[in-house]
């Protein structure tokens, strides 16, 4: 959508120049989802501190930002963060295979910022308005487990190719319930564009609850938790953190990588983070649509709701991640395949007959 | 596991990694995931402990036992000085005894707030161990309020202890219980009664009673196998005999007998039981001069002593000789962690990487008291 507006103005106002209107557009979206990806992980990095902190009975970073003495709410920190990342000395080990040590993070960036492109930020704002979104967003979260797998086998450290070869697993694994769940948004929308899927979900029940698809039947509540585990486990967090468990495997796959390397698995974590949240609002919770139904919604205010229901879950997944302890490898792989998977299989059923009946 | 079988990996856990407690060396044997074979490797911590203990003075020991476990200092300092004294025939105050089991008994829950809290960390919660860290906090100040130290306190000394408490103690101690007691519940919401965390603990890594005998594991480790053994009850020194406590031992609460959770769930229950203890303590404490049965010069008749305690860890024993100078012959310690990690790699073969992990916490080892 704005690739398209932007390449249309370039057309009017410069000339048809087809190539370079598309390379401008490319860019100029490019640079702002970068911005974005890169205040998300800004914000939620800090918000993650605070939280945890909250949670633990500490104060959490007090010390950078204005304030009074040496700053009151350390909100400078993750750019202090953000800078040491960029000044460390960017070690590779010896042994490492050089050039999939390098190739790595930047393979699991462009998973997690194409990712980003195709999210309805508003009825207005979306980098590229695809008749296929869902499929596509699915489809660019496997991406990162290549980048992955890459660094745990090129970093030649035991811990790295234990967390890659445990993080494969999991993620191929539970993209299979994500993805069953995610159809029965399909089957009850009948699309796979995102905007559309949206729309379906404007008005309300009963005038006063809102019409967003998590609450249209009991099989798509079920499907929500699922997709919402299910993703929850594919950005490798609490208590599905196990490629990266901190008291087993050191750091997993990242055990070898500092530095500015590392900084942007971070901003990759978050930015996925980001959009399996936006999926799963887009696909179950009415996108940028009021929760109030019929009540300050317009393409402006979309966006703060969108924003604001991504948070929300954003935050469910930090206070998982601040109260779970970790599950176990098969334990992981049981929940997958024995319970989420038959679930969200039945689910489709019932989502079925539930239209049958009910239209 | 199928037919086909792929070489063995060794992988080496430690000396530097996140969860061995300290410097420890896990020579792991790994099929993939599952663990075949452990060899510990020690020393990195080795400070040799009972060989300056026959160059410095009696008393000057006590200092070094205090950084054998580091955790528990006062419980090192009471067995040292209780085999002292039984060595030269000392019998120190009403209120001195009263005092070092107060201590005591305080210092055992704090090691056990922090080993139930790492525990935690080990299995992947983060936010119990900060909670339970923060209480153990308001334990460390209460000591440094009478001796000055937070974990190296040198407080019990032969014949005595080094500071007299201070005159509202029993004021500050008795609002910590008041504090602390309900506590405990909140930590048995967010971390004991989780699924996942039983589900991580309950079943794995047991312990067999007979097993647990054989390797001469003690402590809370043989506790959890079903084995009622506390040398406070068994053995009493000091004056244990006069206090109404229980011993808590594996009830088999989620699993098998024996296992983490067991492990896990004693050291919860004994925390209880300590509280039991220091209010007792704290009501009957009489009055008295901390520095009369202090003897002058340290000179024990030739002769030697074994004297065990129970410290959080289990059977902390201690054998001094003395040939009547006023530096020992020889001081041999009985370390209980020690033990509990020899065991290591009998229960944890055929589990996998996390677990071996896991059952290490649940033994709460500390490799200051295992390297000395």
């Amino acid at each position: 959508m704005t690739i398209d507006f932007i390449i249309n103005q370039f057309t009017e106002i410069i000339g048809n120049f087809p190539v370079a209107a598309f390379l401008v557009a490319c860019a100029s979206v490019g640079g702002l989802l970068f911005v974005l990806m890169a205040l998300n992980a800004m914000v939620a990095v800090y918000v993650e501190r605070k939280v945890s902190a909250f949670m633990m009975d500490r104060l959490g970073p007090m010390g950078q930002g204005p304030g009074l003495h040496a700053g009151k709410w350390g909100i400078l920190q993750t750019f202090a963060d953000a800078i040491k990342l960029l000044i460390k000395e960017d070690t590779i080990p010896k042994s490492a295979d050089q050039i999939l040590f390098k190739v790595a993070p930047f393979i699991i960036f462009i998973g997690a910022i194409i990712g980003l492109s195709a999210l309805p930020f508003s009825s207005s704002i979306q980098a590229v308005d695809l008749n296929v979104g869902v499929f596509y967003i699915i489809a660019a979260g496997s991406i990162g487990v290549i980048g992955i797998v890459m660094a745990g086998w090129a970093s030649n450290n035991k811990w790295s190719l234990y967390g890659a070869m445990r993080s494969a697993a999991q993620i191929i694994s539970y993209e299979i319930p994500a993805g069953l769940s995610i159809i029965v948004p399909i089957m009850m929308s009948g699309t796979m564009n995102l905007q559309n899927l949206i729309e379906y979900q404007s008005g309300s029940i009963f005038g006063i609850f809102p019409n967003w698809i998590m609450f249209q039947n009991p099989f798509a509540f079920l499907a929500f938790f699922i997709f919402f585990i299910s993703a929850v486990a594919e950005t490798n967090r609490t208590p599905f953190d196990i490629p990266e468990a901190e008291s087993e495997l050191v750091a997993g796959w990242m055990t070898e990588y500092s530095g500015f390397r590392w900084a942007v698995f971070f901003l990759s974590e978050y930015a996925n983070m980001f959009v399996v949240s936006g999926l799963a609002v887009a696909g179950f919770m009415g996108g940028w649509l009021s929760p109030i139904p019929g009540f300050l919604n317009s393409p402006v205010l979309g966006l703060f709701w969108f924003f604001g229901k991504v948070s929300f879950l954003i935050f469910v997944m930090m206070w998982f991640r601040w109260t779970f302890p970790r599950l176990r490898v098969d334990q992981l792989m049981y929940v997958c395949w024995k319970v989420f998977i038959p679930i969200a299989m039945l689910n489709i059923f019932g989502v079925g007959i539930w239209k049958l009946i009910f239209g | 596991m199928g037919v086909i079988q792929g070489d063995q990996m060794v992988l080496n856990i430690g000396p530097q990694h996140p969860s061995t407690h300290g410097v420890l060396r896990l020579e792991v044997m790994t099929d993939g995931e599952i663990v075949s074979k452990i060899t510990p490797h020690l020393g990195y911590l080795h400070r040799c402990f009972e060989k300056h203990s026959e160059n410095v003075t009696y008393e000057q020991v006590i200092p070094y036992t205090d950084r054998c476990d580091y955790l528990a200092s006062m419980n090192s300092n009471f067995g040292y000085v209780v085999a002292m004294e039984e060595l030269m025939d000392i019998k120190v105050c009403e209120r001195v005894e009263y005092v070092r089991v107060i201590m005591a008994e305080l210092n055992r829950i704090a090691s056990h707030l922090l080993g139930v809290g790492a525990y935690g960390l080990d299995v992947g919660a983060f936010t119990p161990f900060v909670h339970m860290l923060r209480d153990r906090e308001r334990i460390l100040d209460i000591f440094e309020y009478t001796c000055g130290a937070r974990l190296l306190y040198n407080y019990m000394w032969v014949g005595g202890v080094s500071h007299d408490l201070p005159k509202d103690f029993k004021k500050i101690c008795f609002k910590f219980l008041d504090y602390f007691e309900p506590k405990i519940d909140e930590y048995n919401q967010l971390l004991t009664y989780n699924k996942i965390f039983v589900e991580r603990t309950a079943d794995v890594g047991v312990l067999p009673a007979d097993v647990a005998i054989s390797y001469g594991v003690s402590g809370t480790n043989l506790r959890a196998s079903g084995v009622k053994w506390d040398v406070r009850k068994e053995e009493p020194y000091s004056i244990y005999d006069r206090f109404d406590f229980d011993i808590p031992i594996g009830e088999a609460k989620f699993g098998t007998l024996g296992d983490c959770f067991d492990r896990y769930w004693v050291r919860i229950l004994e925390m209880k039981e300590s509280i039991k203890i220091v209010r007792q303590a704290l009501k009957e404490i009489p009055e008295g001069d901390i520095f009369e049965t202090m003897p002058k010069k340290i000179r024990p008749p030739k002769g030697s002593i074994y004297r065990r305690t129970e410290s959080p860890r289990g059977d902390l024993g201690y054998y001094i000789e003395s040939d009547g100078s006023p530096v020992p012959t020889r001081v041999k310690m009985r370390s209980p962690a020690f033990t509990a990690l020899s065991c290591l790699d009998e229960i944890s073969q055929g589990w996998m990487m996390s677990d071996v992990l896991c059952i290490l916490g649940s033994l709460d080892i500390v490799l200051g008291e295992i390297d000395r």
